[in-house]
């Protein structure tokens, strides 16, 4: 594979341990490690991360915003899901 | 921030042929929802956003060029300090809105041939020299003034890569401010000769300042549309007279005269009046024809070519990697 441009990664940030890693952008780079370390000097410039993931764009399969009604609109009307759509007598506790 | 394959959708019939998508598209925007890179857009909304985001994207990159100028010869080596870690930040703002252009199905490459060629174009304000340790001072205090006045009803832009870009960016400017204010403090508060260069600089960089807002209201072409689909927020005049109103009183402050005979306050209004800006000097800085035009695209150009052996060596050592990967 010969290339003359830098792929596109999507960079991925922890801000702190015990939160997950977080979307914060992109950038181009020759590959994974120097990907890694321009998202250093891009995206933790003030210490917003204590760990970095990055991932080639193409590797990334995304849904369709067009699939949209089938995708997620089953959910809408399952309100049974929720604990709030359960009547609790008075006099109840600790459910 | 996605890749330009997944981006590129099917907008290409103009928009009159789309009423129903187009609906549905103004709907979302007047409903303050953001439009992400997959969903349908106008094909106007998109250019326009590709032509403002680059544009914007270009201004950060070329103006770390009149900055740049004086790292070397900062006063202190905190200062120089400083003034790095700002540069550095300009180059960060050009990169994520660069990225964020990207999703909108342009690449990085045809970008940079834009400014190179000159054919896209990017703030008048770069297009001044800084001739003494003063303007860094007044750069950092008016110009990036100006830019956060202008970039912070971005953050609520219906585009969502672009809003999120100007929050990032909106966070690192107000440091931006507040050190080029801190050097005009010194240098009011110093000797007679410093007080002078700290009044200079802000003579010369008022006027070019207030043009970064844009052209009057009557005569801008874009805002009706654009703030139809709340890409914009205010009116450029809107934003040039709030500027006015909070930095006359932060020159006051410094003991400086800003460079105006006609400014005053308007006890009714509650607003500063000012004087007539010098359109024809913006249109001529906008046409090439500003005091540094040349040698910015100059430095820019040189730059692209130094750095072109980086950039192939690096593709070629992952290129050797990843063959060396898949024969281990
Ligand atoms: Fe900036
Ligand atoms: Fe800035």
């Amino acid at each position: 594979m010969d290339r003359k441009h830098w792929p596109l990664f999507e960079v991925f940030i922890r801000s702190r341990a015990g939160l997950s890693h977080r979307h914060v952008g992109s950038l181009h780079a020759a590959d994974a490690d120097m990907a890694l370390d321009h998202a250093r000097d891009l995206y933790t410039r003030r210490s917003e991360g204590v760990s970095i993931w990055v991932i080639d764009s193409k590797s990334i399969v995304a849904s369709d915003p067009d699939d949209n009604p089938e995708l997620f609109e089953p959910a809408e009307d399952k309100i049974y899901r929720h604990p709030t759509f359960y009547e609790v007598p008075d006099g109840v506790e600790n459910l | 921030m996605y890749t330009q394959g997944l981006d590129q959708r099917g907008d290409g019939k103009a928009a009159a042929d789309r009423p129903e998508l187009l609906a549905r598209f103004q709907e979302k925007v007047d409903a303050e929802e953001k439009i992400e890179p997959k969903d349908w857009m106008p094909a106007e909304y998109r250019k326009t956003l590709v032509r403002q985001i680059s544009q914007h994207a270009h201004s950060e990159i070329v103006g770390m060029l009149p900055e740049g100028n004086w790292i070397t010869r900062a006063p202190t080596l905190k200062r120089k300090a400083i003034l790095l870690a700002k540069v550095q930040d300009e180059a960060g703002h050009g990169l994520y809105l660069y990225s964020a252009a990207e999703t909108l199905g342009v690449s990085r490459d045809e970008l940079v041939e834009q400014l190179l060629t000159g054919k896209a174009k990017y703030s008048s304000i770069f297009n001044y020299p800084t001739l003494t340790w003063a303007d860094i001072g007044a750069i950092g205090w008016l110009v990036d003034g100006a830019a956060i006045m202008n970039q912070i009803p971005l953050c609520r832009c219906s585009y969502g890569p672009y809003a999120r870009a100007m929050v990032r960016i909106c966070k690192e400017e107000s440091f931006h401010q507040r050190q080029g204010y801190e050097i005009m403090l010194m240098l009011s508060r110093g000797t007679d000769a410093q007080k002078d260069m700290a009044q200079d600089a802000l003579n010369r960089w008022w006027w070019p300042s207030l043009m970064m807002f844009g052209p009057g209201d009557a005569d801008s072409k874009h805002t009706a549309q654009s703030m139809a689909w709340k890409i914009k927020r205010f009116t450029n005049d809107e934003l040039r007279q709030k500027f006015v109103d909070v930095t006359v009183p932060q020159a006051e402050f410094l003991g400086l005269k800003v460079p105006d005979p006609d400014l005053r306050w308007n006890e009714e209004t509650g607003h500063y009046e000012f004087g007539e800006i010098d359109w024809e000097e913006f249109y001529q800085v906008l046409k090439g024809n500003g005091p540094c035009n040349r040698e910015r695209l100059e430095a820019r150009q040189k730059a692209h070519d130094e750095g072109a052996w980086v950039r192939e060596a690096a593709a070629a050592y992952a290129d050797k990697q990843a063959r060396r990967r898949a024969a281990a």
